[in-house]
């Protein structure tokens, strides 16, 4: 080992050991303890994942609230295939409009937007009377979705996803945009010689060849509704009742709000797992190459 | 450019995109500059003859907002950049040794080491402030901005570190190999040559992490709980909330004063996020 190493890596791994590793081990270590103290096992594991507001399988045929485990998949669902076609879609199109650096800068403004900002612009969109949203539904004559959509159980959760497809599709459009850029344009000139026409082509030329984003794309998305917070907070605070908690959110409020450090633990326990299982794909891909 | 029917529906769909996209930020920017009682019934309206829909745009709300008597935005403006900048620069440096390390120097435990710190990128900030807050309670660290600057820190690596490493590896080696025949220690190297030649990353390293900094709201809202020290991303979940009602002329103008720093920042230096954005997540 050259003897310079220690010095290029020690800052890094200290910091590091310091506020990243120590914490999470410690923060596993609290979810297996009561809050005296006394290591109760996997007590508080069942104890959380019996509780309403994690998973709440009654109100399955209804609609939310169904927990925030429920939520957080429910968030995926929709948001995922939303935002990422979105994303794909104005990344083709745009390489054949003109003005399209304006209509790039204005997607992307979602992404450089604080969350907490945008959670107070989609709440406004979505109120009654002030917003353009519940306006647009008062002209169809839909009744049902003309009132403010974060004071109702059956619509909050819906509003906050679709803030959220709002806020994030800039960020597969311009992963998009980049890749699209990579693709030799060769690849598209033989196709059409060979007579195949545009949706051919996306689905044997396009869509394969940005493989490696799609990865890339799906996992950040992921991630980013693994971890949504602040809209929530700030748009619905996990309500009306219980019906727009997510995970994220439902830990900080178990920890900072009823000082239940041990359930708050097994929470942040549950998120980091499921935040490990959806990276393993991209960190094949990020080490090997 | 031959104008055929594909052209034009692409060009309309594209706009329609662009339309949708930017009516929020366009509803949050009048309600901020109408008086509130012209936006009762919806900011888009517009009415000459009707007094309670007439447009007389004033910058009040600014006002208000920025001069809030418990929570000015004035104050959470000064409060973000004392805690964004220090957040910016110390991991940017950190991390840029450590990158250069993965990049160039080559021990046992390398691959180890960088797959550790890559899936760290991952990880939610969930996962650590219960034990970091106890901490900070334990060292009087709570109410202090020296709590939020570490953690900033310590949690832009990662993604600082895989960065640098990708952008060092593309660098020249030969420049480096030359240095080091004549005797130019391995530290000497790193910031009298590579450095140098760094600035565009080292550009972009700046602009997302001062971005994300700025946007943060978690870690604020877990150490920050003094009036006085709230950052500015903290102040809008109080400015404009009255008792009975929301002052959306109020709130919206908080909102802008917050988002307009990381914009503006984006507008200027736009090429160094998005090379940034790509560079961090899918080119070597």
């Amino acid at each position: 080992m050259r003897k310079n190493v220690p010095l290029f890596f020690s800052p890094a791994i200290i910091l590091v050991l310091l506020f990243v590793v120590y914490p999470i081990l410690q923060t596993l270590y609290l979810s297996f303890l009561s809050s005296s103290g006394q290591f109760v096992g996997l007590n508080n594991y069942s104890e959380i994942l019996s509780r309403k507001a994690i998973l709440d399988l009654e109100g399955f045929p209804k609609g939310p609230p169904l927990g925030a485990l429920i939520h957080n998949a429910i968030w995926i669902l929709i948001h995922l295939p939303l935002s990422m076609f979105s994303g794909l879609a104005l990344a083709i199109v745009l390489r054949d409009v003109k003005g399209s650096s304006i209509i790039k800068s204005i997607v992307f403004l979602g992404m450089v937007t604080p969350l907490i900002v945008g959670g107070i612009i989609l709440q406004y969109t979505f109120t009654e009377r002030f917003g353009i949203i519940t306006a647009f539904f008062d002209i169809l004559g839909v009744e049902e979705l003309s009132t403010t959509w974060t004071a109702r159980a059956n619509t909050a959760l819906f509003a906050l996803i679709f803030g959220s497809v709002w806020l994030w599709t800039g960020f597969s459009m311009i992963i998009y945009s980049a890749g699209l850029a990579t693709i030799p344009k060769e690849y598209y000139e033989a196709a059409k010689i060979d007579g195949t026409g545009p949706l051919k082509m996306f689905r044997r030329i396009t869509f394969p060849l940005l493989r490696p984003l799609h990865i890339v794309v799906i996992t950040m998305t992921i991630l980013y509704d693994l971890k949504i917070f602040d809209i929530v907070f700030v748009a619905t605070f996990g309500g009306p009742g219980n019906a727009s908690k997510v995970l994220a959110f439902e830990m900080w409020l178990q920890a900072f709000r009823f000082l239940n450090f041990n359930g708050a633990a097994v929470i942040a326990t549950l998120l980091t797992l499921l935040t490990l299982v959806v990276t393993i794909p991209m960190i094949k891909y990020t080490v090997s190459r | 450019m031959k104008i055929d029917k594909t052209t034009i529906v692409l060009h309309i769909v594209a706009w329609f995109f662009a339309v949708v996209w930017i009516l929020p930020f366009l509803g949050v920017f009048m309600a901020a500059i109408r008086p509130f009682s012209e936006i009762l019934r919806g900011w888009w309206i517009v009415d000459p003859f009707d007094l309670r829909a007439t447009f007389n745009p004033s910058i009040n709300s600014f006002i208000e907002a920025w001069t809030d008597p418990v929570y000015p935005l004035s104050r959470g403006l000064l409060n973000s950049f004392i805690v964004t900048i220090p957040s910016t620069i110390i991991p940017l440096f950190v991390a840029a040794l450590a990158g250069y390390g993965f990049a160039r120097f080559s021990f046992r435990i390398k691959t180890y080491l960088f797959t550790t710190i890559v899936l760290m990128m991952a990880l939610p900030q969930q996962s650590v402030v219960v034990p970091l807050f106890q901490i900070m309670v334990r060292f009087r660290l709570v109410d202090n901005y020296l709590s939020l600057v570490l953690v900033h820190s310590a949690w832009g690596l990662p993604w600082i570190i895989l960065f640098m490493r990708n952008f060092f590896s593309t660098l020249p080696i030969e420049v480096e190999e030359a240095a080091k025949v004549d005797g130019a220690s391995d530290f000497k190297i790193f910031y009298k040559i590579v450095l140098p030649m760094s600035l565009p990353a080292l550009a972009s390293v700046v602009v997302l992490q001062f971005m994300w900094v700025w946007n943060d709201f978690f870690l604020a809202k877990v150490f920050i709980y003094e009036e006085s020290m709230l950052l500015a991303t903290q102040r809008v979940e109080f400015v404009g909330r009255e008792l009975f009602r929301v002052n959306w002329g109020v709130l919206s103008a908080a909102s802008i004063i917050v988002m307009i720093v990381p914009i503006v920042i984006f507008v200027l230096l736009q090429k160094y996020y998005v090379r940034g954005m790509i560079g961090w997540t899918i080119k070597g």
